[in-house]
């Protein structure tokens, strides 16, 4: 592996992509479980966890998808194209998502609120669900034209593999929104959160272990790169090792540190996904001449530099301000006239 | 209908429905800077009112923006893959930049500026209101690059590689500076800036004709006056500036403006008419001979290239880009007199008094945002049947994979989801226009001075 600039924004387009996941994923997660907490102040308080911060974590998304379509255009249209219905889908449920939490409060009818409540649980559910299948298919591989494009359909995409893939992103996201309320709330709804915690970490784990033995039973091209390497072995070992401790810090009442040991896991198992796919973006499964690799998929060397310059100017800058946002709205949520 | 038109409605219908939030966005986000700006210098309770009034209405039209924008991102790669692939080199870096530099700052300090206001001091609250409103404007310079560069690609060659034919940066200064873009944005601005003017000025003058909050109403009025007039003007120059670049980048669209057909001869500038464009004249038409020549070059006589001088395949559809021209020019002459006429009313202090003006103003909300929508289509149907002008026709940049079927479907699923959420949104902002500037609000600004 030479480490030039195709690899760079192979990993760029990780890192942007796994920030997604750490900070989207926690308020999908709370999202997914919205419907568990049964009082309307209790919702509330759910919702106003993740108010200041839904929607720039959901920027996260677009920007990497900006910087798939630049760094690795091909890339952007045979996936874009290829998972068309799905992806209208996500943007619907995307869309859904948003409204429910605008328009939740709006209005103090108990069926008005109780109709945004589940909208915004089922799109929240069907968002994490969508990309965890769209992750599953690109890890199985999907059949690819001579020309690049697309060459499957709709329905091969709801595969099992991508299925189970798709149900343990949700898990996973719910354990991490679960540890995220543990931090946001106290009182009653704390000890209620305490205990979704618990079983969010038993289902995620149970998740975890059957994608694992479908993933070294069915997909063998994605232990190549550990196998060959051992050296690497050491991702998945902190991978299950950041899971482990998840457990350890709740109960310990370090909750913050469950947090951080719940981001170390999730953006493990991205390094893990990576390492595994490397060089690959889109692996053929018909033919491996047909693949999608960070190679033929690029921008010229050129874009590739110009946009690395604009990376390292842009991206410490927005690491700051999200930092210091997420600073200024630290602590227990408390509701008053402005909250959702 | 074939996927191409489908592919194309539904890109219309997105962009149009999007484009009805981001222009308000950019013009609020500027007059909330006023108003928090003044309310720091002056301490002014009222100012802190109208800060946070304004404040609330411009998250919800941030959040209708923020959702149907994710669509137009995705759109590229979904409906039009082979535009994508041709032209990602260039323009997806100026969309990456635009999430880079805009929407982090936009969305990022958006929280501030809705939820901090009891955890920042005051200044750190502006500097959010600040950043918000740069964010918003960088965001229409990243897009306006992107766009501009598909009206007058630049900085750029094409290189064959295995998987065909594409745009490459040579200069990404040139790509930037392609040479509509400074006018374009400027344009783009103004119109923005006029269109939350006019949202502001709407606003108050309902407030005033109801005898309701009528303090909060005059200065908001006088604030939206102000940037109105402002980016009336704006926009005259702007639009001159940007219609004699078009004249020199895309000479098919500026004779599709006018309804230009012959070739070396003296265009003349029409009031209005309809183009027939079977027999290439304009029908019922009042025109002005030689004044489009004088208008660009400053000679009446000079001939401009007629649209005979492009094969018929290669002209965009003429009459749709003269109307929509036509109504954009005559609805910003309308605003100007009305920005002129409301300006001149309230210095002389009968603005107020001024029902049937006061009427017009509030239904004159909807002016700007028409304006906008007619812009942009002569615009970009103007740049027809080229995708990229002159390098890339719409015909070949669409996605090769998606069937007529799956882009029907989607357009009719967005179509049903874009009416719900407009129809939300103007509940939405009834509800808080009927409901007006919080008292507390006013208390509470007022104690925090005098403490």
């Amino acid at each position: 592996m030479t480490f030039d600039l195709y690899t760079i924004w192979f990993i760029l387009v990780g890192v942007l992509l796994t920030g997604y996941a750490l900070l989207d994923g926690f308020d999908l997660g709370v999202g997914a479980l919205h419907l568990f907490a049964r009082k309307d102040e209790e919702r509330r308080i759910m919702l106003n966890a993740i108010g200041p911060v839904w929607d720039g974590n959901e920027v996260w998304l677009v920007t990497g998808g900006g910087a798939l379509f630049a760094a690795f255009p091909h890339v952007y249209a045979t996936v874009f194209s290829g998972f068309y219905l799905a992806l209208v889908l996500l943007l619907v449920m995307l869309i859904f998502r948003a409204v429910a939490i605008e328009f939740r409060s709006k209005q103090p009818m108990a069926w008005w609120r109780r109709a945004w409540d589940v909208s915004f649980s089922v799109t929240s559910v069907a968002s994490s669900l969508l990309l965890g299948v769209a992750l599953g298919n690109i890890a199985w591989g999907v059949p690819l034209r001579a020309d690049h494009e697309f060459a499957g359909t709709f329905l091969g995409l709801l595969n099992p593999y991508s299925l189970i893939v798709g149900i343990t992103t949700t898990a996973l996201f719910m354990m991490h929104g679960a540890i995220y309320l543990v931090l946001k709330t106290d009182g009653a709804l704390h000890d209620k959160v305490r205990g979704w915690v618990n079983n969010t970490i038993i289902f995620f784990s149970i998740c975890y272990v059957i994608t694992t033995m479908a993933t070294l039973l069915y997909v063998p091209h994605m232990v190549v790169a550990i196998k060959t390497h051992p050296v690497l072995f050491c991702v998945a070992l902190l991978n299950m090792l950041a899971i482990a401790n998840i457990p350890r810090e709740i109960h310990h009442g370090r909750d913050f540190y469950a947090f951080l040991s719940s981001c170390a896991a999730m953006a493990a198992l991205m390094a893990l996904f990576g390492i595994d796919m490397f060089p690959d973006l889109v692996a053929a499964s018909n033919n491996p001449a047909y693949s999608l690799t960070i190679y033929n998929a690029a921008s010229s060397s050129k874009t590739l530099g110009i946009m690395l310059v604009i990376a390292i100017v842009g991206v410490p800058l927005v690491l700051a301000y999200t930092a210091s946002i997420y600073w200024v709205f630290r602590g227990k949520v408390k509701l008053d006239r402005f909250s959702y | 209908m074939d996927v191409l038109t489908l592919a194309r409605l539904q890109f219309a219908l997105t962009i149009a429905f999007h484009y009805l939030f981001p222009p308000l966005s950019i013009g609020l986000g500027l007059i909330l800077v006023i108003m928090e700006g003044s309310y720091l210098v002056t301490k002014r309770a009222l100012y802190h009112q109208m800060t946070r009034f304004w404040v609330n209405i411009f998250g919800l039209v941030f959040a209708i923006g923020v959702v149907s924008g994710i669509v137009m991102e995705f759109q590229f790669g979904m409906n039009w893959a082979a535009y994508s692939r041709f032209v990602g080199d260039v323009f997806g870096s100026a969309l990456a930049a635009e999430g880079i530099f805009a929407f982090f700052l936009e969305s990022g300090f958006l929280a501030i500026l809705l939820f901090g206001w009891d955890r920042v001091s005051p200044k750190t609250h502006f500097f959010s209101t600040v950043m918000v409103s740069l964010g918003s404007i960088f965001s229409a310079i990243w897009i306006i690059v992107a766009n501009s560069w598909q009206q007058t690609p630049a900085g750029y060659h094409i290189v064959e590689t295995a998987s065909g034919p594409r745009a490459e940066v040579t200069s990404f200064f040139d790509v930037v500076f392609n040479p509509s873009t400074l006018d374009r944005l400027s344009h783009v601005l103004s119109a923005a800036f006029q269109t939350g003017a006019f949202l502001v000025v709407s606003v108050s003058a309902f407030y005033l004709l109801k005898k309701r909050h009528t303090e909060f109403a005059r200065a908001s009025l006088k604030i939206g006056l102000m940037v109105a007039l402002f980016a009336s003007f704006l926009q005259l120059i702007t639009g001159h500036s940007s219609a004699v670049v078009v004249a020199a980048t895309q000479p098919a669209k500026l004779a599709a403006f006018e309804g230009h057909y012959a070739q070396n001869a003296p265009g003349a500038l029409h009031l209005f008419g309809w183009v027939n464009e079977h027999s290439e004249r304009v029908d019922f038409s009042v025109a002005i001979p030689g004044m489009l020549s004088w208008l660009i070059s400053g000679d009446s006589q000079k001939p401009v290239v007629g649209l005979k001088s492009f094969a018929p395949g290669d002209r965009p559809p003429v009459n749709l880009v003269f109307q929509t021209y036509h109504a954009m020019v005559g609805i910003g002459m309308t605003l100007i007199a009305l920005s002129l006429l409301g300006a001149l009313y309230w210095l002389r202090g009968r603005l107020v008094q001024t029902t049937w003006l006061l009427w017009v103003l509030v239904f004159a909300v909807s002016l700007p945002q028409l304006a906008n929508q007619l812009g942009w289509l002569s615009a970009e149907v103007g740049r027809q049947p080229w995708i990229v002008y002159g390098l890339l026709r719409t015909k070949d940049g669409v996605s090769k994979v998606v069937g007529a079927g799956e882009t029907l479907a989607s357009l009719i699923l967005f179509a049903l989801v874009y009416l719900l959420l407009f129809v939300l949104f103007i509940y939405l902002l009834d509800h808080k226009i009927k409901k007006g500037p919080a008292a507390e609000d006013f208390e509470k600004a007022g104690k925090a001075v005098s403490s």
